[in-house]
């Protein structure tokens, strides 16, 4: 029913909205579970951060009453709003309860050790002035956005590599590095794994997105 | 007494890094190099900070059991968690916006996405 997830990002948005258009007209049994799906995730998201938020204030467990019966309609509330928005894709393997909990293991381990030590890096070329900057192409290998993403923002946040651009049919991603080994400027492609000294963040990024 | 040794040090090597970052800043050649300087470092380095407040916060927290640590521990959390995402992505949106204006970067020895057509 739904067209294949393929394609650049851009067409397959005015594709979706397209769809959503469609469904407005005929509503068939299947739209309306989809829609409750939505509601659903969207809902219990946003009690879960609610409860985050408001942690430490009262004596029921951590919480006070007032400020679950609060939380409660508000995230009933949001549900109501923007489920809709928020839940576009039509694509649940993120709200997979397992793969939200690999998240902040994959934050605190491999992640945090790879930017401690690019840091280092970037420390020792800021006192000693040694750079030799760069934009290299890396095949990012993911297959979802979700994993593109996932996998730039860690490019990013690692000292010493900023993701540039993305190329939108390949999920190609454009590297600047501020100290490119020697003899990376001849390759055509340079593999994700390799810009990453210690752990495997591709392979993580996989476990988590894909 | 150890949370608190613990939040010095984590504030110690904050501050540190911050330092280096805006010495990035101002010895680096051109709009790329400096920003693995500021924007990284400095996210490093305050998130490092936000590490002390969350470790003072659980301390007080057991050693008083008072509510309102655990939630300055918790905010804590997720403002470092904010930063680290909208940092990336701010520094990729500039990036990507210096190199699509036609600034190429300084003292490249490889340009892959100047050989790419726009």
């Amino acid at each position: 029913m739904y067209p294949e997830e393929t394609g650049p990002l851009s067409q397959r948005l005015l594709r979706d909205s397209h769809v959503e258009q469609v469904n407005d007209w005929t509503k068939t049994a299947s739209v309306r579970r989809a829609r409750m799906i939505a509601y659903l995730v969207t809902f219990i998201m946003a009690l879960l951060l609610y409860l985050v938020f408001s942690a430490g204030s009262g004596t029921l467990w951590l919480w006070s009453p007032s400020e679950l019966l609060a939380g409660f309609l508000l995230s009933l509330l949001t549900a109501a709003v923007a489920g809709k928005v928020l839940c576009r894709g039509k694509d649940y393997r993120m709200a997979n309860p397992v793969r939200l909990l690999i998240l902040p293991v994959y934050i605190i381990g491999p992640f945090f050790i790879e930017v401690t030590r690019a840091n280092l890096d970037v420390a020792y070329r800021v006192i000693t002035g040694k750079i030799r900057p760069g934009i290299i192409r890396v095949p990012s290998g993911m297959k979802t956005d979700f994993g593109a993403f996932l996998l730039a923002n860690s490019i990013t946040l690692t000292p010493g590599t900023i993701t540039v651009d993305i190329s939108e049919e390949t999920n190609d991603l454009f590297v600047h590095n501020i100290n490119v080994p020697a003899g990376w400027e001849t390759r055509d492609t340079v593999e994700a794994r390799e810009l990453f000294g210690l752990a495997n963040i591709p392979a993580w990024i996989r476990r988590i997105a894909e | 007494m150890i949370a608190e040794v613990l939040a010095v040090a984590c504030l110690v090597i904050g501050t540190a890094f911050n330092c280096l970052g805006i010495i990035g800043l101002l010895r680096f050649p051109d709009v790329y190099t400096r920003m693995h300087a500021t924007t990284k470092m400095t996210t490093f380095g305050s998130v490092f900070t936000a590490l002390s407040v969350i470790i003072y916060g659980a301390g007080q927290f057991l050693g008083t059991g008072d509510g309102q640590y655990i939630t300055l521990s918790l905010h804590t959390v997720l403002a470092a968690l904010a930063l680290a995402v909208t940092n990336a992505i701010g520094s990729h949106a500039i990036a990507r916006g210096a190199h699509r204006s036609g600034i190429r970067p300084a003292q490249a020895v490889v340009d892959r996405l100047g050989e790419v057509p726009p």
